[in-house]
């Protein structure tokens, strides 16, 4: 089991975000977290990443306990996030956006270098690496956020929303890179809201409302439980079951 | 490995064209002497380099970091005092004297950022002014280092390790060229290193940083050591150039801003800001002072407002911007024949 989160609970001023989730995540897979807004996505996946901590439960990663770890120290072990809202240097290029990354196994210029180009070739931003970040295209800049997380050289990738906004092209695009990624070894945790695309994507889905989890299994399942559909889904979806 | 040509970094023939930049410009400034013999533009001379280290010192702070400091001269008043007291009461040659006053100035610029790296944005440059504020209150009472009086660093003879000669100037230009080339070499390397990324990056985006392994937090204080040790060495210059020195010259809040301006109007975060600000600023405040004297008093900062103004309206990323878009109309134009 590359991740297992046991029991999990957080709150913020009396809101419970999260109350004693749980959930695993074997090596290779492409695991789905939907839930409508305000389910506890975003604070789970900021409690996995480290930048928030849990009131209550354990996080362990490749059989450590890594509850309540900084965020440079869960990237350190393995775990590299994106964010909803892109958060690029905009200050730097996307090679140096890259570099920033490529720093977290090496301390050599060269080395982070080779590795960078390595992965903007990879995302498909080889062209533009001496491009300033902040004149990329917005499609353009969440790769940019998938290839500086990539670059740490990650086990886990958490991508938050990263289909958010794309035209369906582009969103097909996203799609092809995701499944490369897991192709090349690295399991993938994605929370997002466009069903049409998570549902063929990931292997499994675990379903949150209410800060606790609601259904777990396969997409398959999920888009038939009538729990999720009354939750979340709504009626479109209960027409394709 | 082959390397494909789309994998050419364009930094990396920038970096080295700036080496030969600066072998240049070094041999400009080591050259200047030659032609300029006269006592009191020697003097602007020295202090416009003086203050180009000191810009060039804030900048790795304040430009690479983006931690904007505005309470500096704190660490170059620990500099002034640590070296002209122990030369003075304890016959310390300012050569040692100076890494004292570095060691205590990373001391302090530790026991500053532990708690004010907390704060974000204005907040934590509204801190170090109070605190530099403070030390200038604590200084004018501390009878032991002179109060307000201040002291004189007594006249010996010519020598190198006390840092003091009678009639000539050239040592001390030398010497504070020294200084800025050495800071300038710094600024290059930390550039082209994983600290230069890091800092960039803590500026830019602090979460996005720490996401991607970078610990913001000792990231910084790592950034104001640096800045503060070499500002302390240019503290303890100043004090042997001018031997007196009190609370008013050397805790001042206007050294701040004269260490804070160079590279804002050069170029913020820009290897070359701090230079070309200072050349600009420096001469300029000097010489008003010098014509307007003591009726002209505050003349000198009402330039720096006007210029600041201007830049900030007409290039916001500083005169440097000029020069960056001069090469870039030049490569386009070559590429083009």
């Amino acid at each position: 089991m590359l991740l297992e989160v046991k029991g999990v609970s957080r709150s913020f001023g009396g809101v419970a975000a999260n109350q004693n989730v749980s959930l695993t995540l074997k090596e290779g897979e492409i695991l789905g977290l939907i839930g409508p807004n305000g389910a506890g996505k975003s604070t789970l996946f900021n409690i996995i990443a480290g930048a928030v901590k849990p009131d209550q439960g354990q996080i362990t990663f490749q059989g450590k306990d890594i509850t309540g770890i900084s965020a440079s120290d869960a990237c350190a072990v393995g775990i590299a996030r994106t964010f909803q809202v892109v958060k690029n240097f905009d200050g730097m290029t996307v090679l140096e956006n890259t570099l920033v990354g490529a720093f977290n196994r090496t301390n050599s210029t060269v080395k982070a270098r080779e590795l960078a180009f390595d992965v903007l070739e990879w995302v498909g931003l080889g062209e533009r690496a001496s491009t300033p970040a902040i004149s990329l295209t917005p499609p353009e800049k969440r790769r940019l956020e998938v290839a500086r997380a990539l670059a740490t050289q990650p086990k886990l990738l958490l991508l938050d929303e990263v289909m958010t906004g794309l035209t369906p092209t582009e969103a097909q695009a996203g799609v092809a890179l995701i499944r490369d990624i897991r192709k090349r070894g690295v399991t993938v945790l994605m929370v997002e809201h466009v069903m049409e695309i998570v549902m063929p994507l990931v292997d499994r889905c675990v379903v949150l409302n209410l800060g606790a989890v609601l259904a777990e299994g396969l997409p398959a399942d999920i888009v038939r439980n009538p729990n999720v559909i009354g939750a979340y889904l709504g009626d479109r979806y209960r027409a394709d079951g | 490995m082959a390397i494909s040509s789309t994998r050419i970094d364009p930094a990396i023939g920038v970096r080295r064209q700036q080496l030969w930049t600066a072998l240049g410009v070094l041999a400009l400034f080591v050259a200047l002497p030659l032609g300029v013999t006269n006592a009191y533009f020697q003097h602007v001379m020295i202090v416009t380099v003086l203050y180009l280290a000191l810009s060039q010192s804030w900048n790795i702070l304040g430009g690479y970091c983006g931690q904007i400091s505005l309470g500096h001269v704190l660490y170059f008043g620990i500099g002034a005092y640590a070296s002209t007291v122990l030369n003075v009461k304890y016959g310390v040659a300012p050569v040692f004297g100076m890494f004292v006053g570095a060691g205590l100035s990373v001391i302090a610029a530790l026991i500053v950022g532990i708690p004010c790296f907390r704060l974000r944005g204005h907040y934590f440059a509204i801190a170090t002014i109070v605190i530099a504020e403070s030390a200038l209150l604590l200084f004018l009472n501390w009878d032991w280092v002179g109060g307000a009086l201040g002291i004189y660093i007594p006249f010996v003879t010519d020598s190198w390790m006390f840092f003091q000669f009678r009639i000539t100037k050239l040592p001390f230009y030398y010497v504070v060229l020294g200084l800025a080339a050495l800071l300038w070499l710094i600024t290059f390397w930390i550039e082209g290193s994983k600290w230069g990324f890091y800092w960039r990056a803590v500026k830019d985006n602090a979460d996005a940083a720490e996401a991607l392994g970078v610990k913001v937090y000792p990231t910084k204080l790592a950034a104001a050591a640096i800045s503060a040790f070499f500002t302390a060495l240019g503290g303890s210059f100043y004090a042997q150039y001018n031997s007196y020195i009190d609370p008013e010259s050397v805790l001042n809040f206007n050294v701040s801003l004269l260490m804070t301006l160079p590279a804002v109007l050069g170029g913020i975060g820009t290897l070359w800001g701090p230079t070309i600000g200072a050349l600009v600023l420096i001469p300029v405040t000097e010489l008003t002072r010098s014509y307007f004297g003591g009726t002209g008093r505050g003349f000198d900062l009402i330039i720096y407002g006007g210029l600041i103004m201007l830049i900030a309206t007409v290039k916001p990323e500083g005169l440097i911007g000029y020069v960056t878009e001069w090469r870039e109309r030049r490569r386009t134009g070559a590429d083009a024949s």
